[in-house]
Formats: structure tokens, sequence, C-alpha cells
């Protein structure tokens, strides 16, 4: 037990249920892989790739770019921690747009002929509900850069002892 | 690895093979064995050197590097979270795909099946059941308003494990190696099955081949990697849920948010940026993106006023006013249905063993008709609310063809053949007494796109499976 497990580095039941697996899988993919097999693999193996080294990465460096470009804005006054204002609206938008684009960018050639309904309606609708997140977040963010700087502003006014460096 | 009892090469074997009487045999014996065994102990111990080697090169610079994952977040608990809710979500997604392939009856006849090839993977299939007559309605409704609405947890699953992709060595030994095989089946399997879920409920027909047949083997090599996921990572997934209370996360803010403590896997980040969410506002976050994915789809399954609160679903609209004025599937002119093919020529078959029966609509409309609420619901996941039809039922067509007890009847359209211009329907939906050759919908004659001159219309049939411009009822024993 010890030997397999130095040989093949975890116990036998690891082995066991990843070949079961492997079967099962095995047997699924000679039927899903039996027409246009290259195709199939490209999107099976295109969706991890898509995901992982495309997606991942343009919305982190998106993140880290809004950052960066946004961060060193020196204003008098205190500055509230501001990122999830623009987070929260692009992922809300963002994931909308990533499920309904082929909709929203009328990508879908059968869609009218086949329902009688109009494509047409999905951008106009995206951009509203993505006006509508952001208004909200901008509207948040006012009340909130408000409240901060009231709060300020009525600290510089009371003689106050000691810094309190709000961060 | 190469330990003494075992010297590795062809020459393995030999040591034990001569059981030789002749002594001086013997001594040569002796000598052949020393040398192969301080072969193989010289052999080893390269082997082990190395094995040394290879684990201690660096990590390429990049994201192989453990100080390049800098969120503050990742952790496992955050991934346990997300963990959980896909836990009970994908198992759903699961079973209602599966009762979706069995609605279909593809083991009653091969016009029904979309995979004939499926082999032991329709083990489970039976005879789906007309009643409750709303069942297909929910369970498809469930299954693709439950896929858009587990988008974003999905998302933030993959993000919160992505260190694990650029884990260094990328394989540490046979059982690492073939988990990590194992897990591009897991990501690539639900990455690939959300995708063609998604984009077939938009009728956006890109990807390579028949979307039953990709969606649903795709399915089981998906679910073959998810059950040793879960097999594997379910005592850890408890753990780390333990590791911290969800109600004392839900009242930390950003001042007191702190990385998890360091793990094994490495999700933690060893050098972490300052915080910039909470984990409340990351779940927020991520719990909104699906909260405005169901508020934007679930209409289109649940009708009513509800349907035009789902802003970017497909069926989210009426295509007109009026009786005939609920949604189309395939509207006539799609399939290459014209009037001309529904005129006064029209007659309707009705094959029994026996005879054959012709009608023309009048005659048909003549006999006693019989109503039937009914939804139409497709198996994009969107549903009518309930229709009223009336027609004939089609156990009285099949008593008219001296077949009081039909096993089964093949329903034939006038439209080209394709795809679902025909289909099997089994006993027991012939035999409900909701089951009807409808030919007329809320008072009105059906419109062409909804069948005109009549169509079937089953409960808890898929919708597709509710054939259009029928013209030819086959009843069989």
């Amino acid at each position: 037990m010890a030997r397999f497990a130095r040989w093949y580095g975890s116990g036998p039941l690891h082995l066991l249920v990843l070949i079961a697996s492997f079967a099962i899988a095995g047997y699924a993919m000679v039927r899903l892989f039996a027409v246009r097999p290259l195709e199939v693999a490209i999107w099976f193996v295109g969706a991890a790739i898509l995901h992982d080294l495309i997606l991942l990465p343009l919305y982190s460096l998106a993140d880290l770019s809004a950052h960066a470009v946004l961060r060193h804005r020196a204003t008098r006054m205190p500055q509230p921690p501001w990122i999830n204002y623009l987070r929260v609206p692009s992922f809300l938008s963002g994931v909308l747009l990533l499920v309904w684009f082929p909709l929203i960018f009328a990508l879908s050639t059968p869609y009218p002929g086949a329902t009688r309904l109009s494509i047409n309606v999905y951008l106009g609708r995206w951009l509203a509900i993505t006006a509508v997140l952001f208004a909200a977040s901008a509207v948040a963010f006012a009340l909130k850069l408000r409240r901060v700087r009231r709060a300020a502003r009525a600290d510089e006014e009371r003689p106050a002892p000691g810094h309190d460096g709000a961060s | 690895m190469g330990s003494g009892g075992r010297p590795p090469g062809p020459g393995s074997g030999e040591p034990q093979r001569p059981r030789s009487d002749e002594g001086h045999a013997q001594g040569r014996l002796e000598r052949v064995r020393a040398a192969v065994a301080a072969q193989a102990a010289k052999g080893a111990a390269r082997a082990r050197a190395l094995v040394r080697r290879v684990e201690q090169t660096p990590a390429p610079p990049g994201p192989f590097r453990p100080g390049f994952w800098r969120s503050p977040l990742r952790g496992p608990w955050l991934t346990s979270v997300f963990g959980l809710v896909l836990l009970f979500g994908i198992p759903l997604l699961f079973v209602t795909g599966m009762l979706s392939y069995a609605s279909y009856n593809p083991g009653l006849d091969r016009i029904n099946d979309q995979t004939p090839d499926k082999g032991l993977l329709g083990f489970y299939l039976f005879a789906w059941p007309t009643h409750p007559y709303w069942l297909y309605r929910l369970t498809q409704g469930v299954h693709v308003t439950l896929g858009v609405v587990l988008v974003p947890v999905l998302l933030a699953k993959l993000w919160s494990v992505i260190p694990k992709l650029f884990e260094w060595l990328p394989v540490r030994s046979a059982a690492h190696g073939l988990e990590r095989l194992s897990l591009l089946m897991l990501v690539g399997g639900v990455i690939f099955e959300f995708v063609t879920g998604i984009i077939n409920i938009q009728l956006f027909y890109v990807f390579p081949g028949s979307f039953y047949a990709l969606h649903f083997y795709g399915a089981w090599v998906f679910i073959a990697a998810f059950v040793v996921h879960v097999s594997l990572r379910l005592g850890r997934m408890i753990r780390a849920l333990r590791s911290r209370s969800l109600a004392a996360e839900m009242r930390t803010d950003l001042a007191h948010t702190r990385p998890e403590p360091p793990d094994p896997d490495g999700l933690v980040a060893s050098a972490p940026a300052p915080p910039t969410m909470t984990r409340r506002g990351a779940l927020a976050m991520v719990g909104g993106g699906s909260l405005l994915l169901l508020v934007a789809t679930a209409g289109q399954s649940i009708g009513g006023w509800l349907r035009s609160t789902a802003l970017l679903a497909p069926h989210n609209r009426t295509p007109g006013s009026g009786p005939n004025g609920f949604q189309i599937n395939k509207t006539a002119a799609s399939v290459g249905v014209t009037l001309a093919h529904v005129g006064p020529i029209w007659r309707l078959e009705i094959h029994g063993p026996r005879e054959t029966l012709v009608f023309t609509r009048a005659q048909l409309l003549a006999m006693p008709q019989h109503v039937a609420a009914l939804p139409i619901a497709c198996v994009e996941g969107w549903s009518t609310p309930d229709q009223q039809w009336s027609g004939l039922r089609l156990a009285d067509l099949a008593a008219l063809t001296g077949l009081p007890d039909a096993d089964s009847v093949l329903v034939q359209s006038i439209q080209p053949p394709g795809p679902y211009s025909s289909v099997v329907l089994r006993g027991n939906q012939i035999h409900d007494p909701r089951s009807l050759l409808a030919l007329r919908v809320n008072g009105a004659d059906l419109s062409l796109d909804h069948g005109y001159p009549a169509r079937v219309i089953v409960p808890a049939n898929p919708g597709v499976n509710n054939t259009k411009w029928v013209h030819r009822l086959t009843f069989r024993t």
C-alpha cells in the first residue's frame, strides 16, 4: 500500500475512481467525437482555453488597469474606495452580455424567421440595462462622496486632536 | 520509486529464472545478479536525482510563480461557497437534462432518437408520463433558467481556483497527472455544456453538429469528471466551509477583511494585495449577477405579466395578438410549409392495420370535439401558459381505425422531411383524454404558424413533439 502510494502519488481508491470516471467519459467521448471529431475537440478543449487563458486574463487585466489608471488622482478632498462602484455594474452588465450576446449582437440568423419576433430589440435593452446599472452606481457613489466629504469637513472645522487617517 | 527489491529494466526477470543444479553456473549467476543489482541501484539513484532536479526546477516567471496571484479573497472558504452552490445546482441541471432526453421517448422509435448510438447511456429511459400536464414545462424551465442563473457562480468558482491551473510542477505524480486530465474534462466539459446550451436557446447554431448529440454526450463526459471531482474534494470543501462562519463574514467590513490562512492547495495568495472588496461584497456581486439573470430570463418560462420582465430572453414577447398570439417555435415559412400545402387539397389520413381513413378538415370539425387546456413547453426552456385547444381525441381516432388499444402512433407532418417532421407517440400519450389532434385554439382556427389545419397536443410532451401540420397518423400495436 505504502509502496503503491509512493509510486502512484495517492491511494488506490483515487486510482479506481479516476479509472471508472475515464471509462464512462471515454464511452461518451467515442460518441461525442463520432461526427466531426476535430471540430468537437476544438470546441471542448477550446472552451477551457477560451475561459482560462483569454476571458479571465482579460477581465483581470481590465480590473487592474482601472485601478492603475484611476488611482493617482490627488484631490484635496478624501476619496472613499471607489473601485467597486465601477466593478459591480461592469460585472453585472458583462454577465448579461456574456450570456445573451448572440441576441444582443443579432448574430442568430434563424431567430426572426423561426419565432416571428424581432431580434433588434436586444441591443437597446442591454444598453438600457447597462445605463441603469451604471447610473445607479453613480448615484450611490455620489451619495457616498457627499457623506464622506461632509464628515471630513466637519472634522476640519472641529479642532481635531491627532490624526485619525480614515482609509 | 526504484526501491532495491524491484530492480527496473529488462533484466529484472533474470535472477529468478534459472534453477540450475550445476555449481559453476551458480557462481556465474551470483556475479550477474550482483552486477544487475549494482546497475539497478545506480539507475535508481540517477532517477531519484533527476526527479529531485525536476522538482527543484524554479517555476517560470508569470502566473506559475506563487506571488503572481494577489487577490486577498481567494482561498478554500470562498471557493467552497461557490462549490457548494454548484454541488446542488449541477446535479439538478444534470437530472433535468436527462429527464428532457427521456421526454422525447428516444427508446420508443428510431425517429424519436437524435442519438441512436447512445448505447448504455440510455439505460435509465422510461415511458414519459402525461401527468402532471405541466411536467415538461417545469423540468425544462428549471433546466434552462438554472443553467443561465448559474453562469456567474461558475465564473466565480473558476476565478477562485485559477492559480491551480498554473501550479508548478504541472505534473507531480501519476495521481496528480490523472487528476489534472480529469480536471480538463471537468472544466472543458462544464464550459462546453453551458456554451452549447446557452447559444442553442438563442438559435445561434454555430456548434459542430447536432445540438442534441453534443449536449447529451458532453453531459456524460462532464458528469463523469464532476463525480470524481466531488468525491475527491467533498471532504476538503466541508472542512473549508467549517473554517469560517458565513454569518461572521457577512458582518466583516473592508477594514477587517483579511486573507484566509495559507492552505496546502495554494489558493491563498502568498503576497496578497490590500483588499478592495469584502467577502460578503464578492458573494453579493456574484449573487446579484445570478439574480439579474434570473429576472432577465425566468419570465419566458413563467408567462403572464412576468414574461415582459425577461428583458433579454428569446421568448419574452408575443409574436402577435388574438387567439393565436402565443409564442412560436418554428414558423411555417421557416420550415417550408405554405398555404398551398394546407389549402382545400389537404386531407388527414389515418392508417390502422386494416384500413386507411381519409378526412377533410370539414369532416373532422363535424365529429365530436373535445377540449384541453395545455401549454406549449419548448426544449429551449420557454413555455406558454395553458391554451384552450379543441379537436379530436387521439384515443377516439385510434378506436376509429379499429385499434382502441394502440401502443403507438406515428405522426407525420406535411413539412419537408427533417428533424421533427414526424414523431412516434406512446400508448400512454394516445390514451390520455387530453391528448388531441387539435383543429382550433382559444376559440379560433389554428393559425398557419401554430399548425393549421391540424396539430398534435399532448400533456407534458416537449413542444417539438407536438407535431404541427399533421397529415398522417399511423396507429400500431
